[in-house]
């Protein structure tokens, strides 16, 4: 019996320690995710908004944020959910705009190498922001990384769908004129391009990107485009492949957003 | 064994990877204004409007947040106060 009693109290003393090596590793990892705070809590915000406005309620907001969790791919959504039902369209932007991920996630082979049970979570968590903290940031002393990973990912994740709660909650009980609303995400984009516009040096896959997609809008329509403009796209950027094979910053060093 | 060709420089989706998000926004930008129409001020102008403000207020400021915030109130004012 006292065999048994030793045992539990190392038991104790071990999930004790357990518990005080995630507890520091959260602490370590919160300050590095405040300025994301205040970014996702108010894009978030502005998505809710405009769910609501699309009639969607608090239920879908939050699935969404939580299941999807890719911000410019949600806004995007909501187009393609107002629309005609089109899921292979869906797919391609979709693949198309979180194409940068691929790079992340080779980036972060190294990282993440060790993260045993949370990895797929670590996977799915990550965007953007968490990518730059966690690429250029390592945890104090005594931290342990995979938990200090985990909670960056946690707490941006978690940010995320308070600010959609909030924006879809907002949203009916404030009632404003929405009309134009959509345009954040236009806006968005815009801003995306212009801060990729002055720091990147290479400026055709961008130039090649906006030239392509207008001549296909052209010629195939508004409803048409999308794909012709994709093939287009991809059979320039093959064409110039050789031009400019070392020159691109990868994109996960400037800020940009989901 | 896929990973680590993908990571060497030289490879294809390793190339794809780096430049496809910049054609990516462009892409998206056009896919976003695809309704403006020239056939009435009142369906190009806004939007034009809104990005340059958007544009120039980056370059200067270079606040994320303010740059879509402050582009997203332009354009609502404009689309339900000036051409209605």
């Amino acid at each position: 019996m006292l065999l048994n009693l030793r045992n539990g109290f190392f038991n104790y003393l071990n999930r004790a320690e357990n518990m005080n090596e995630k507890i520091t590793a959260l602490k370590a990892a919160f300050p590095h995710t405040i300025p994301v705070l205040t970014g996702f809590i108010f894009l978030g915000t502005a998505y809710g908004i405009l769910m609501n406005s699309k009639g969607y309620g608090v239920g879908w907001t939050i699935l969404f944020s939580l299941m999807v969790f890719a911000g410019s791919a949600q806004y995007l959504a909501i187009t393609f959910l107002t629309s005609v039902f089109n899921p292979v369209y869906a797919l391609l932007m979709t693949l198309m705009i979180n194409a940068r991920h691929i790079f992340y996630g080779i980036s972060l082979l190294d990282r993440y190498k060790d993260a045993g049970r949370i990895k797929p979570y670590l996977i799915f968590g990550l965007c953007d922001e968490t990518f730059s903290i966690v690429c250029s940031t390592n945890p104090p002393e005594g931290v342990n990384r995979n938990w200090f990973y985990f909670f960056i990912t946690l707490m941006n994740h978690s940010y995320w769908v308070i600010g959609s709660a909030i924006g879809v909650m907002l949203g009916s009980i404030v009632s404003f004129n929405t009309n134009g609303l959509d345009f954040v995400l236009t806006a968005l984009f815009t801003v995306i391009f212009v801060g990729q516009w002055k720091t990147q040096k290479d400026r055709k896959p961008a130039v090649i990107g906006v030239l392509c997609s207008v001549i296909c809008l052209a010629v195939f329509g508004q409803s048409n485009f999308i794909i012709p403009s994709m093939i287009a796209i991809l059979a320039a950027l093959t064409l110039f492949r050789k031009a400019y094979r070392d020159q691109i910053k990868p994109c996960g060093e400037k800020e940009s957003l989901q | 064994m896929v990973f680590k060709k993908a990571n060497s420089d030289s490879s294809y989706i390793g190339y794809l990877s780096r430049v496809l998000p910049y054609s990516a926004i462009g892409l998206l930008v056009v896919y976003c204004l695809k309704d403006i129409s020239f056939k009435s001020p009142a369906r190009w102008l806004p939007e034009i409007i809104s990005i340059a403000c958007i544009t120039g207020l980056h370059c200067w400021k270079e606040n994320t947040l303010l740059s879509i915030g402050a582009g997203t109130v332009i354009y609502m004012v404009l689309v339900q106060f000036v051409f209605t």
